[in-house]
């Protein structure tokens, strides 16, 4: 019985048949190119169409690029050496490098100093991006401002240290007194540094001479990509912490300070920028003497602050009422009172959901930066727009310079892109 | 930057609005530096180098003020200014006298209250067609299309023109002279029309500058000069003689070669009154004696000035025309140095 079971089948397969390769039209690239390039005939026809769209695109832009004269002093000497052929003039970037980065005016033998001030950047703003890094490290970061104003402009080294020193007092007054009477600590803590930059102007002479340690550089000379660099940084620094003031101002019961706050974002959000700068520039120059005119840098960050300030707010007024409303009474109901519910249940949340509107803005507020250049401020954009193109030598070279500008600027806007990508994954904590 | 400073102006604002009143020429000199309005740059007439000096032919007035004042011709600051920013500037204080290639208008002079102190640059609204048109005056060009920048004098100039000549146009509306250079060479417009100066500096960058021609008609008067506050003539004077001894120099035949040679005295008593060796012509205006000296040395005459930044040696290679002296047949014609 066991013979003719065994017997009755004429074969057993005693392993299993090794796996045939998948047919050609199956695997690899082919199947990639067909699934994804040419799966229907119309797909194919706009795979084609595509294609050849690049091929003229980079069939244009490839030569100029390869054939770029790097070397030449003059758009006319550019001419001679391509000969009629097609070919960039990227000489202009080589000859006016310095030019496009600090502007005409920063002294030649300074340039160490903005860039040793931008390489400190990394370290001061990194334990703010990261939070996982060890929160000493923020004591740089509350430096740095100083550090990098002294870099900047130079001078005497007294006018930063009585900023810090100014600062030091308010913050002191504000956590003596500002856990008991939060007004009392906060006023208290404005009036401590004033009194101390007050008596500082009074004592320390108008300015250093001539034999400080680096020597002063006046606002005017700063300019090129240097000078948007520090526009955009300074600005959204400011802008969000005052934001975010003016965010929880408008939500507020107190009816004095939302007002203030409505007419102020609604002021600010209603006028463009460009008006803003021009009342910088212009207008308050008449109010003003001669001589002690407040600092232009200085005025077109006020003005570029309150702006981006007024939009940052808005955002976070979203961010705030996207939070359902048990999220505050569960604050209340553990018995926080409203800095503690605020910094520990509330703005958390609300900051999260509010991270692309706030690099928008912030992309936005960077990028607007060479707005100043038509308040005379020679930033990259300005720059090129006025004193390289109308040097007798490169008057006409617009695809390169501004090609150049571009990129500079697409390199930042990209970054500020993924880094607060990396952030909303990294705060993701809902289950999706 | 820091609060003293802001508070300190404001206390200071009300104390300096009575000393403001004070001459130019005085606030000038204790300060030791000119405040001189300019352009952001404009080829051949005001723009920095690849080494951050700034060079041109507004910029040599600005010098030879600051070296007469002064005695230095390094110490001016530049302050480049827009052509929406120049006037505040101006009348707040912030300059001191604003070369700007800035046209000599009537309202400009008494509704705005400034003081044009002469004219440095006579120009003029100009044509330019392609050679290959075969166009040699502007009346020929009935039905053209015309790049013309919006918002301008030369705008209206155009339109004035061609009804008064009773030829039709059709305008392309640009905004910036960079767009015009592309719509004009790429053959979006058979004419390109702006300042005379401003079509020769275009043309010269141009892959083949000669194919292009700029027709004869000046179809505008567009007198450019320097200008100072209303109010101020003292101040007014010195940059209105600085500039008038630039150009009587040029028609005395005083260059920057032959400077040393006369000023150790020549047979011509003009030239010795400018040149401040006879008579105290610099007194009277509150100056050294030697200051038109001063002036000549450091870019040479009127002349000489005129050939190094726009001449027909450069690139940009206009001809003197109507900024040739009245001797030659130009406008140039300074009041005696008396």
């Amino acid at each position: 019985m066991s013979d003719q079971t065994t017997n009755s089948i004429a074969f057993v397969a005693k392993s299993t048949i090794p796996a045939s390769p998948p047919p050609a039209r199956e695997t690899g690239v082919i199947r990639w190119l067909r699934v994804n390039l040419f799966a229907t005939p119309g797909i194919s026809i706009l795979t084609l169409v595509a294609l050849w769209a690049i091929y003229t695109v980079l069939s244009g832009v490839l030569p100029w690029i390869l054939n770029g004269v790097w070397t030449t002093d003059s758009l006319s000497e550019c001419r001679e050496v391509l000969q009629g052929k097609v070919g960039a003039c990227f000489s202009v970037l080589t000859e006016r490098w310095n030019q496009l980065l600090y502007g005409f005016k920063y002294p030649s033998d300074q340039y160490w100093r903005p860039n040793l001030a931008l390489l400190l950047f990394f370290p001061a703003a990194a334990p703010v991006l990261f939070f996982d890094l060890p929160r000493k490290l923020l004591i740089f970061t509350a430096l740095y401002p100083f550090v990098a104003f002294w870099l900047i402009w130079g001078g005497p080294v007294s006018a930063p240290l009585l900023a810090l020193a100014g600062f030091v007092a308010g913050g002191a007054v504000f956590q003596r007194f500002g856990k008991a009477n939060f007004a009392l600590g906060f006023f208290g803590g404005i009036a401590a540094a004033v009194v101390i930059w007050w008596l500082g102007a009074l004592l320390l002479p108008a300015s250093g001479g001539d034999n400080t340690l680096l020597r002063q550089v006046p606002s005017r000379d700063l300019g090129g990509f240097m000078l948007n660099m520090m526009l955009g940084i300074t600005c959204v620094s400011l802008s969000l912490p005052l934001g975010i003031a003016l965010a929880l101002g408008r939500k507020s019961d107190m009816p004095l300070i939302k007002g203030i706050c409505i007419v102020f974002i609604e002021f600010v959000r209603g006028v463009p920028l460009i008006t803003l700068l021009f009342v910088a520039s212009v207008m308050l120059s008449y109010f003003f003497p001669p001589e002690s005119t407040v600092d232009l840098f200085l005025r077109v960050v006020i003005m570029m602050t309150m702006f981006s300030a007024a939009y940052i707010a808005e955002v976070i007024r979203g961010g705030l009422a996207a939070l359902p409303k048990g999220q505050y009474e569960a604050a209340d109901s553990l018995g926080l009172d409203y800095p503690q519910a605020m910094r520990l249940i509330i703005l958390p949340q609300a900051l999260k959901i509010s991270i692309p509107g706030i690099v928008n803005v912030a992309v936005g507020l960077f990028k607007d930066t060479t707005l100043v250049s038509v308040i005379s401020m020679f930033d990259l954009v300005g720059m090129i727009r006025g004193p390289i193109l109308a040097s007798a030598d490169w008057k006409g070279v617009y695809w390169e310079l501004l090609g150049f500008a571009a990129f500079l600027f697409f390199i930042v806007c990209y970054g500020i892109s993924q880094y607060s990508q990396w952030l909303e994954r990294r705060l993701a904590t809902d289950h999706r | 930057m820091n609060n003293s400073v802001f508070f300190g102006a404001l206390t200071v604002a009300g104390l300096a609005a009575g000393a403001a009143a004070a001459g130019t020429l005085d606030d000038v000199k204790a300060r030791d530096k000119l405040n001189c309005g300019t352009n952001t740059g404009l080829v051949g007439f005001a723009a920095p180098n690849a080494n951050g000096e700034w060079e041109g032919f507004d910029i040599a007035v600005c010098r030879a003020v600051a070296a007469a004042v002064l005695g230095d011709s390094t110490k001016v600051e530049f302050v480049p200014t827009t052509g929406k920013t120049r006037f505040t500037a101006l009348a707040s204080g912030e300059i001191d006298v604003l070369v700007r290639n800035t046209t000599w208008t009537f309202s400009r002079d008494v509704d705005l209250k400034f003081d044009f102190v002469g004219v440095n640059y006579y120009d003029g609204q100009g044509f330019m067609v392609p050679k290959e048109l075969g166009v040699s005056s502007a009346k020929e060009l009935d039905g053209a299309t015309v790049c013309i920048q919006t918002g301008t004098t030369t705008e209206l100039n155009l339109a004035d023109f061609f009804r008064a000549n009773n030829i039709s146009y059709e305008p392309v509306p640009i905004e910036t002279e960079a767009e015009a250079q592309q719509q004009y060479l790429s053959g979006a417009c058979d004419v390109y029309t702006t300042d005379a100066s401003g079509l020769a500096a275009t043309r010269a960058t141009f892959d083949d500058p000669s194919a292009h021609v700029l027709l004869p008609e000046i179809i505008s008067k567009e007198p450019l000069g320097p200008l100072v506050r209303h109010g101020d003539s003292e101040w007014g004077d010195v940059v209105r003689w600085t500039l008038n001894a630039l150009i009587a120099a040029e028609e005395l035949g005083v260059t920057s070669a032959n400077l040393t040679e006369m000023t150790a005295g020549t047979n011509n008593p003009e030239i010795n009154r400018l040149l401040g060796t006879e008579d105290n012509l610099g007194e009277m205006i509150g100056l050294s004696a030697d200051w038109a000296v001063k002036a000549l040395s450091v870019g040479g005459n009127y002349g000489e000035i005129f050939a190094k930044n726009i001449g027909e040696n450069t690139p940009i290679g206009l001809a003197r025309g109507l900024n040739a002296q009245w001797t030659d047949g130009g406008l140039l014609y300074t009041p005696p140095f008396r």
